[in-house]
């Protein structure tokens, strides 16, 4: 697949997809995304690459869906498109995905941001669900994420109005994990992804599923299904491998196995 | 740049100069004048070619703060410092380059806000500060309960501010309120060298000595020495500072670009 509307760089492992639709502040068109799925996909079974990150340019990391595609659509016409279909895949990611976040993430693109693992901001990052200043609402995970993120009565504020969130306080409400200058906000992305790579791999992907499933599962589902992620770690060849090198106090070689 | 009713504004060697212009009124804000504000503190903030911005008034004025002839029974006082001028408090301190004040002669009420706002103050020896506000009943506004008890603590911002008290040029020195102070005939040299100095100097610098200092009214010891390593790292890889490192090794002067 040739991509048009992403970039994807490898520095093996880690990856990084740009949105580059920059005239448009990076608006999500079907395109945009069927690409960024695909892409993910083929990531997600690439054995080189450990973890990936999804960031725009400093000014927008995405302004949103496209407006113009879905203006003039009926209720009919957005079944059959059905392009949040498209957003489920996301979700399906096993690896590690770090959204690094500069300027706006706004309606669809602040609930992209949502879906990633952890979100890196720039001081710049604004986030919203602007949804409602065109007559609807988030259909992507935001009424959802923004308050397992924040909390019901910020997020409720955040959803009605359409208000803005800078990146000091969506780090404050627990929507960003760390905010760095602009200069440097990509760069400490990859820094973060590099540490996160160099851990084993099914280890990550499995503590990963689990910490995702504490957000639909009760409590007792939920440490269920962690122990039994746990336990099935113990028949990876890294198990064994870190096990003994932290007996020998030395650093363990990860096979990924 | 259009033309101002209010305001003069003038653009060389790298020195963006604002000047309050309503001597008649003390360089008192007009909602006009406000608004010119704004305008040119944008242009100055996008014009690569401003490298420092002054600020001054004309006259026998920095400016008395608010045009109290403009104020009108039933006003929302928080509506008009949000929209007026809170933006240019904003702006000033968020100006990726050194603001100065010259404060050639009295600056009263929202007058001295805007002069505390600045990161530069140049005083002329006949000038006063007055935290005016009391006086007709009301608060500090525009940043000046933010700056003042920062700059000479609670007890003093206190009394300047509940007694709307005269504070002269001198005392003003002696409590670290501004930077210089110049007899009135030596005011326009002086500040002149200073904000040469500034033009010229490594302004990506100046913007990130802001931004640190700014960061710091908000954060403990450990997260300013983790901002402070950023800012150096990105000050590190600016221009102005391998020209600087390789001046230095040469034994030259270094010859700063701003970028």
């Amino acid at each position: 697949m040739e991509f048009e509307n992403i970039t994807l760089t490898k520095e093996i492992p880690i990856a990084t997809i740009q949105l580059n639709r920059p005239d448009v502040l990076n608006a999500l068109n079907h395109r945009l995304l069927s690409e960024l799925v695909f892409c993910l996909e083929q990531l997600d079974s690439d054995d080189s690459v450990n973890c990936v990150i999804i960031t725009g340019n400093e000014k927008a990391f995405a302004a949103g869906a496209d407006i113009k595609e879905m203006a003039e659509a009926d209720t009919i016409d957005m079944l059959s498109r059905d392009s949040f279909s498209a957003w489920d895949r996301i979700r399906r990611i096993k690896k590690p995905v770090i959204a690094a976040v500069s300027g706006f993430a706004l309606g669809g693109g602040c609930e992209l941001a949502m879906m990633c693992d952890i979100i890196i901001a720039s001081e710049t990052a604004k986030f919203g669900q602007p949804e409602i200043n065109i007559g609807v609402m988030p259909g992507a995970g935001g009424t959802q994420r923004l308050t397992r993120a924040v909390g019901k009565y910020r997020a409720m504020e955040m959803i009605l109005t359409g208000g803005m969130m800078s990146a000091g306080d969506a780090a404050k409400s627990g929507l960003v994990n760390r905010v760095f200058p602009v200069e440097l906000y990509l760069e400490e992305a990859k820094r973060l992804a590099r540490l996160i790579a160099s851990k084993p791999p099914l280890a990550v992907k499995l503590a990963k599923e689990s910490v995702l499933k504490s957000e639909e599962l009760s409590l007792k589902d939920g440490l269920e299904f962690e122990r039994k992620n746990f336990y099935m770690l113990f028949s990876s060849e890294d198990q064994k491998e870190g096990m003994k090198a932290f007996v020998e106090k030395r650093d363990p070689r990860w096979k990924g196995k | 740049m259009p033309e101002f009713e209010t305001v003069r504004v003038a653009v060389e060697n790298g020195i963006g100069r604002l000047t309050l212009n309503r001597p008649d009124s003390l360089n008192a804000f007009s909602e006009k004048m406000t608004t010119e504000i704004q305008t040119v503190l944008k242009s100055f903030s996008a014009d690569k070619g401003v490298r420092c911005v002054a600020i001054t008034g004309t006259g026998r004025a920095f400016s008395a703060g608010q045009d109290l002839k403009e104020i009108s029974p039933g006003r929302s006082f928080a509506d008009s410092l949000k929209r007026r001028y809170n933006p240019i408090i904003r702006q000033i301190t968020g100006m990726e380059k050194p603001v100065v004040a010259l404060i050639n002669g009295v600056a009263a009420g929202a007058g001295m806000s805007l002069a505390l706002a600045c990161d530069f103050r140049i005083m002329s020896s006949g000038a006063k500060l007055i935290q005016a506000f009391v006086k007709i009943g009301l608060v500090p506004d525009s940043g000046s309960s933010f700056f003042l008890p920062r700059m000479v603590g609670y007890a003093k911002a206190f009394e300047f501010a509940a007694l709307g008290s005269e504070v002269s040029a001198e005392e003003a020195m002696r409590l670290g309120i501004v930077n210089r102070v110049f007899p009135d005939e030596k005011f326009a040299d002086e500040s002149e060298k200073i904000l040469t100095h500034f033009a010229n100097g490594p302004t990506r610098a100046y913007s990130l000595i802001k931004k640190a200092l700014k960061h710091s009214a908000e954060s403990s010891l450990e997260e300013s020495l983790e901002y402070e390593a950023y800012m150096q790292e990105i000050a590190g890889r600016t221009e102005d500072a391998r020209e600087a490192t390789k001046a230095f090794v040469e034994k030259r002067p270094p010859d700063f670009k701003g970028k």
